[in-house]
């Protein structure tokens, strides 16, 4: 028994070794996404946020579209994921016999292991002309008149991306806020019938008490949407534009850099291209942190609800040279 | 692998003789995307006739093979635009050896009309720009007279990935329109002023096909292979030609008389009645001084064999082959590579 204090002292020393090693390859890419930028950070300071412009020409760059388009294109698709996410939750938890429970949720979780070009390849050939004739009618309709709904019917643009990271996200979604779900004590649910709610009411109870655990799901999904890109390049459009439109060609940060990096010459637009994903680091980095500290604010309240919650999934910007 | 090992005693000898000075030599190139299929079919041709050499080739895009070549990280470089005098400047004595040459075709998808449309340089930047706006505007019907061209809108679809394609469409459009020259410029990406952006030219391709009224503008080689029929264009002597293999080698020969130097040229817009407008070589960047002379004759071996017998190999793949007279240019210009 002796041996073992001895084991367990090498037990902290690795774990701890490979603990602060994580936190320094944080910070190792933080400091290269800095230091690869540092030409465009001097010549356009905080108005590289700012601007709008982003020509490669003449050397103005301004990350702003880039920003709007991930935003709008994730916030898009947590809006679809999110019912539908936490709903496949409800149904494999609560609804659904227990011998398909788990047949039903390793499907929807199956959608997580497709890779993501293969959803921008069916997004091509199967959403975006679904898409684009949606986009007809609505376009015929007055509709057109509002500012969501205008512009020309190309299919390609932010509608099909929050489409398709909707579809992506899901799983995410789903998975975690399952685990919340079932995390919840069965007293809560007992109590419930036993003050006469109904089924539904009873199910509304259990998400009430799994709240922040299945908003921390929801960003998980969030930091998942942020970073994906090969599929919302091949959707999006790639236009730069600030535009409200869902029909409207648009960019997102992970998409300009997959694309013009490889091909990138000359400094200026190389470090801009970075400071992009310098950008796209240091906001990916705040939303994870939100998510975990809403999941740490339930693991340390009554009850643990969020047990085995698994760490969320984000692409770092690196992953962006994937697509070359 | 070949090991030394497997290999008979006579046979080692008779390696080690032919190839004493260059055994296992190995040669390192990054670059261009749009040479790749070329470069790997001459470099394995080329291994097999010379076992001792092997020549790696990595396709990460023309500004990575610029980046690499200037950083003397690889032996040498490959892009489809000539590097400009600013990058120059930094790679003191680089030179640009032409091995290819590409094209790049307009597509178009029209609901109702099947015949092959005719465009100009200024009409096709006028629908680049946002200008021409319709089918049936007067530019474009005044070119085809005998098509009933329908009241649909143009929707215009780009590369959105940096590209050599995009580089030599833009400088075609940049020869012909003033507009597009001050407004837009001439780069692998640009500030489009209309359009959606498809990823590769399969992107490019799939959009266009898909959507009605749209035009896109993809390489020769990609629409030939996938059977994607495309406009002509009018060429600089007004004669309006569908593009082809001869028509691009023809715009290279039309060039040739006024070849620099250092092949730096553009030949949009080339002289000559056969020479279709849109075509540009793509090139190697090698060292004048090359820091190790064994490798550097290995690679000047490379080149000659390129000019003269990888040359039959472009047919296969569908790429032009130089015309005779930049070959015998670019001959002259090995020889300063030490």
């Amino acid at each position: 028994m002796r041996r073992r204090g001895g084991d367990d002292g090498g037990l902290e020393l690795g774990t701890s070794a490979v603990a602060v090693l994580v936190v320094a390859l944080v910070a190792a890419i933080g400091l290269e996404l800095l230091h690869g930028s540092r030409l465009s950070i001097a010549k356009f300071g905080w108005s590289f946020w700012t601007g709008r412009d982003w020509d490669p020409v003449s050397g103005e760059f301004g990350a702003l579209p880039f920003i709007w388009g991930t935003f709008y294109s994730s916030l898009l698709a947590l809006l679809v994921a999110a019912p539908v996410g936490v709903g496949i939750a409800v149904f494999t938890t609560d609804v659904v016999p227990p011998r398909f429970r788990r047949p039903l949720a390793f499907l929807a979780e199956l959608l997580a292991a497709v890779p993501s070009i293969v959803y921008g390849l069916w997004g091509i050939f199967v959403l975006v002309p679904v898409v684009r004739g949606l986009e007809t009618v609505v376009s015929r309709t007055p509709l057109r008149k509002l500012p969501l709904f205008s512009g020309p019917p190309y299919g390609l643009g932010m509608l099909s991306a929050g489409l398709i990271l909707a579809l992506m996200v899901i799983p995410y979604v789903s998975s975690v806020s399952r685990e919340v779900l079932q995390a919840v004590p069965v007293a809560q649910r007992e109590a419930a019938y036993a003050l006469g709610a109904t089924r539904w009411e009873a199910i509304r109870a259990a998400l009430h008490y799994g709240r922040t655990g299945i908003l921390g799901a929801v960003f998980l999904g969030f930091g998942r949407a942020f970073g994906e890109t090969m599929a919302v390049t091949m959707v999006i459009g790639n236009n730069p534009q600030l535009s409200a439109s869902l029909f409207a060609p648009q960019y997102s940060m992970a998409a300009v850099i997959a694309n013009e990096f490889s091909e990138a010459t000359g400094d200026l637009y190389l470090h801009a291209l970075t400071e992009i994903g310098l950008v796209l680091f240091v906001i990916t980095l705040l939303v994870n942190a939100a998510s975990r500290l809403l999941i740490w604010s339930v693991q340390r309240g009554p009850g643990r609800v969020s047990d085995g919650v698994p760490a969320p999934e984000t692409i770092p910007p690196a992953r962006a040279g994937e697509a070359a | 692998m070949k090991q030394p090992s497997i290999l008979g005693p006579a046979a080692l000898a008779l390696l080690l003789g032919t190839f004493a000075a260059s055994a296992q030599t190995q040669l390192n190139g990054a670059g261009a995307t749009f040479p790749a299929p070329i470069y790997t079919k001459w470099f394995s041709e080329y291994h097999k006739l010379h076992p001792g050499i092997q020549i790696n080739y990595q396709a990460i895009g023309s500004g990575g093979g610029i980046r690499q070549i200037t950083e003397r990280t690889v032996d040498f470089g490959a892009s489809d635009g000539p590097m400009t005098a600013e990058e120059i400047a930094k790679a003191p004595g680089i030179l640009h050896f032409p091995t290819v040459l590409g094209a790049v075709v307009p597509v178009y998808n029209i609901p109702g009309v099947t015949a092959e449309l005719k465009f100009t340089g200024p009409v096709l930047a006028d629908i680049y720009l946002g200008k021409i706006a319709t089918w049936n505007d007067a530019a474009i019907q005044a070119l085809n007279p005998g098509v009933r061209l329908p009241d649909t809108p143009i929707a215009v679809v780009h590369r959105a990935d940096g590209s050599g394609t995009t580089y030599i469409w833009a400088d075609y459009l940049s020869k012909v329109s003033p507009e597009w020259k001050s407004k837009v410029g001439v780069a692998t990406s640009l500030r489009w002023p209309v359009g959606v952006g498809g990823k590769g030219n399969d992107g490019v391709a799939g959009q266009v096909r898909q959507q009605p009224g749209a035009i896109g503008y993809v390489e020769l080689i990609y629409a030939l292979q996938n059977k994607i029929d495309f406009g002509s264009v009018r060429n600089e002597a007004g004669v309006y030609l569908k593009a082809s293999l001869a028509g691009v080698t023809a715009a290279a020969a039309g060039a040739a008389r006024a070849m620099p130097k250092d092949f730096r040229v553009s030949i949009t817009n080339a002289p000559g009645k056969e020479s279709y407008p849109i075509s540009s070589f793509t090139w190697l960047l090698v060292y004048e001084k090359q820091q190790d002379p064994a490798k550097g004759k290995v690679l000047t071996d490379f080149v000659r064999w390129m000019l003269k017998d990888g040359q039959k190999y472009c047919a296969d793949l569908a790429y032009a082959p130089l015309p005779a007279q930049v070959v015998a240019l670019e001959e002259a210009a090995l020889a300063k590579v030490k």
